[in-house]
């Protein structure tokens, strides 16, 4: 208690007194270094004594052993491993690490993940829609194309930039020979205080799986949700902090402003923001079994002229502009048991999310025909729940189930006007993949999609994923 | 001026007096793995609040960077592991998420044990075909208890460079349990000296270090390449070379899944020994003495088995 107070009034005394402060703490700081190195020395100078007395000791009971086991033959004797000389350490100080010499050796780390597709499904996919959600023309939606296909390749690279840096770059590589920046920011590494602070292209860390890529998903498409209400992920540029407050639980803390540049948001000429986040999650371990994260995020983003393209009740595709704001609210929880911790053998994954969007502002409905104007909002919603078992070695088994609600849209004086159409998705899918090494990946995938009005999609997908090169730490 | 400003330096005094406590209290320990979180116990006593990442029954090389481990990784002031890449799967992303600046790679908050001992193994190739191979040698460096000592003593200079006030406290640790440590090992030497020169096999590549210190001679490894799990036709072959090339045991650890040692040692009738592999593998391996008196004593009563 003597030494707190004394800590809180030496503390209060230095503050305005700052030059005093200096040269009283540069000595305790040369005091400091000084013990370090004393210790240090001590240290090694004992790490040599001791060595010396156990290879003393062992030369000893080397000529004992000898000596006993001088029955054997020779050969015997002399195959049997030189004995307990204890191995030299390289050095006490850390060695560099980097095995490559000369310019080579500050090379970022590069990863590399191969994937390709066998799709066979009973619709076609040209035709896919999400019933009730206008999206933009383009969007990354349903089963992609029939056949074989080449998934997306990604390129990753990461390195320290200095030591308070970091940086990491995600380059998607699309089947049809675009590329993409996924992902390209710089990362603070030395902020203390639980805070870091990151900066570029980044996918948000909203919800659970929208930070996470494509890779590590447990299944071969992203949920409706995602796909209907955030783009499939959702990345944009701009700017992160997180913090983690000094408490032993796992509280984790987030706020994100961007560009707002894709859907829900849409790129424009302005200043300042187009886009920000909150995020908020936490987690812990029940026993040595089991562990969970959840949390609650929202996100909010700007549109303007956002083009769309819907479907009428009829099933006719309708081009659609809306202006406004979304705020999509993301619920995540998962749970993860392995007994004892131990997931090597047998492990269970069960994660849900709930996505509630709104969307409010100006539409113009038909663009190009009738060319409706009106006001627009509509509250949609969507969820899914997927487990996945890992019933032996290397055999993983999992099943999703999801459900999306389009809501109805309220057009304000026009409502009457606008055909409304209001839907309920639906899709079922069930998961079996095989990885022989942690490095590959086989999944075949089945799924019923209702996606839209009454037609039911059945999806089979056969999948590959591999790794090569430097294989980053996957988060929780 | 607002009367709460004039205030702000007293405020600001008082929080920075708050924030300058955790400093005098015990040093916390992050130890990736039992050995360095026994250690650290060792060589710190009530300076250091050691929290332990993983326990015996977890494979040190499949662990998920939970949130729990994030959190604790938050608050340390030093992280204690084993490095060689061990635990590259989940170390990396739990600094980055930790926020901990402590503790980042090159801090002196960042320790890794294998940076301390000669390693075994390292390989003259570095491809995935050879499984999953670690560049910087096998990092199962805890099963030689020389390397404990070894690791002990950097440990000891490291939190007494954390913790410079108590640096003289530290040395004083360190050379007491150096010296308990040279008799244990005088011990387990000559209570070890009948292993010399048999052969036995391993289910994982987990045990060289422990091979090289007993000399003990590893004839047959269950998995084929390092971490991809044993196949029933690897087992055969391993069988079959047990045929020309007799081994008296298998062993393995106590993480891992026993039926492959067991279907081998069932079918080529000899021993199967589950050894601690860390502290807390088993009930004598309470504390790192007991994880070599242990693992001596399971290693000569297999060899003792007809």
């Amino acid at each position: 208690m003597l030494k707190l107070l004394g800590a809180a009034v030496a503390v209060a005394l230095t503050l305005p007194v700052p030059a005093l402060a200096d040269s009283a703490e540069e000595i305790a700081a040369i005091r400091r270094e000084m013990e370090a190195m004393r210790a240090a020395y001590e240290a090694r100078l004992q790490a040599l004594e001791r060595r010396l007395q156990s290879a003393e000791a062992a030369t000893a009971g080397a000529a004992q052993t000898a000596a006993s086991a001088a029955s054997p033959s020779p050969a015997a004797a002399a195959a049997v491993p030189a004995p307990v000389a204890a191995p030299a350490p390289a050095s006490l100080a850390p060695p560099a690490t980097a095995a490559g010499a000369g310019a080579t050796a500050f090379n970022p780390s590069i990863s590399l993940i191969l994937s390709g597709l066998y799709t066979h499904t009973s619709r076609d996919p040209a035709l896919y829609g999400i019933g009730g959600f206008p999206l933009p023309p383009g969007s990354e939606i349903g089963p992609g194309t029939r056949g074989f296909s080449l998934a997306e390749s990604e390129l990753g690279f990461a390195a320290s930039i200095d030591p308070w840096l970091r940086g990491a770059a995600n380059i998607a590589i699309g089947a049809d020979n675009s590329v993409s920046v996924e992902e390209a920011y710089v990362q603070t590494t030395s902020l203390g205080g639980g805070l870091s602070l990151k900066a570029g292209r980044f996918f948000s860390g909203i919800g659970y799986l929208n930070p996470q890529h494509a890779h590590t998903w447990d299944f071969v498409d992203s949920p409706l949700a995602y796909q209907a209400m955030l783009g499939t992920q959702y990345g944009d540029d701009g700017v992160q902090v997180r913090w983690l407050p000094p408490i032993d639980q796992f509280v984790e803390l987030g706020v994100e402003v961007g560009r707002g540049r894709s859907f829900p948001g849409s790129d424009t000429s302005r200043n300042g923001t187009g886009m920000f986040a909150l995020t908020a999650h936490v987690g812990g371990d029940i026993g040595e079994s089991h562990s969970w994260r959840a949390g609650v995020s929202m996100l909010d983003a700007k549109a303007s002229d956002q083009a769309l393209v819907g479907f009428d009740p009829a099933g006719v595709s309708v081009a659609q502009s809306f202006s406004g704001r979304t705020r999509v609210w993301v619920a995540d929880a998962v749970w993860k048991w392995a007994p004892n911790g131990n997931a090597t053998r047998t492990n269970f994954k069960l994660q849900g999310e709930y996505l509630q969007g709104t969307r409010s502002g100006d539409l113009v409905y038909d663009v190009g025909g009738a060319d409706l104007a009106s006001t627009y909002r509509v509250r949609q919603s969507g969820w899914y729940v997927q487990g996945v078992y890992q019933f032996m070695p290397r055999w993983r088994l999992g099943a999703r189930a999801e459900q999306l609600d389009s809501g109805t849209p309220d057009y304000g004086i026009n409502t009457g006007l606008i055909p409304v159409q209001s839907e309920r998705p639906r899709k079922g899918s069930l998961m079996l993949d095989f990885s022989p090494s942690e490095f590959s990946r086989v999944r075949l995938q089945l799924a019923r999609d209702r996606a839209r009005g009454g037609f039911t999609d059945t999806q089979w997908f056969l999948q590959y994923q591999m790794s090569l090169g430097a294989h980053g730490a996957h988060t929780y | 001026m607002h009367p709460f400003l004039h205030r702000w330096p007293a405020l600001l005094a008082s929080l920075l007096a708050l924030s300058a406590v955790p400093a005098h209290a015990a040093v916390r320990v992050f130890a990736c793995e039992p050995e360095w979180g026994a250690l650290a116990q060792e060589l710190g006593g009530k300076l250091v609040d050691v929290a332990v990442a993983t326990n015996a029954m977890q494979d040190p090389h499949q662990i998920q960077a939970k949130p729990s481990l994030i959190a604790r990784a938050r608050n340390a002031d030093l992280v204690a592991c084993t490095g060689a890449e061990l635990e590259i799967g989940w170390l990396p992303v739990l600094l980055q998420q930790s926020g901990n600046a402590k503790v980042q790679p090159g801090q002196p908050g960042n320790f890794a044990a294998a940076d301390f001992v000669r390693k075994l193994e390292v390989p003259t190739q570095l491809d995935r075909s050879q499984g999953d191979v670690h560049a910087a040698g096998n990092p199962h460096i805890q099963t030689d208890p020389r390397n404990i000592a070894l690791v002990a003593t950097a440990l000891a200079a490291r939190l007494a460079q954390i913790d410079p006030a108590n640096s003289a406290q530290y040395a004083k640790n360190e050379a007491e349990f150096a010296r308990r440590w040279q008799q244990a090992i005088a011990r387990w030497n000559a209570q070890a000296a009948p292993l010399r020169g048999i052969a036995v096999v391993s289910q994982h590549k987990a045990f060289v270090y422990l091979y090289d210190w007993l000399g003990l001679k590893e004839v047959a490894v269950l998995e084929p390449k390092p971490g991809v799990e044993p196949s029933p036709s690897h087992l055969q072959s391993v069988l079959a070379t047990l045929k020309s090339t007799p081994a008296k045991m298998v062993l393995h650890a106590a993480y891992q899944d026993a039926k492959p040692s067991e279907w081998l040692a069932g079918n080529a009738g000899i021993a199967v020994v589950k050894l601690p592999f860390t502290v807390g593998g088993s009930d004598a391996a309470k504390d790192l003495f007991g994880l070599f008196d242990d693992t001596v004593a399971r290693l000569l009563a297999g060899a003792a088995k007809p």
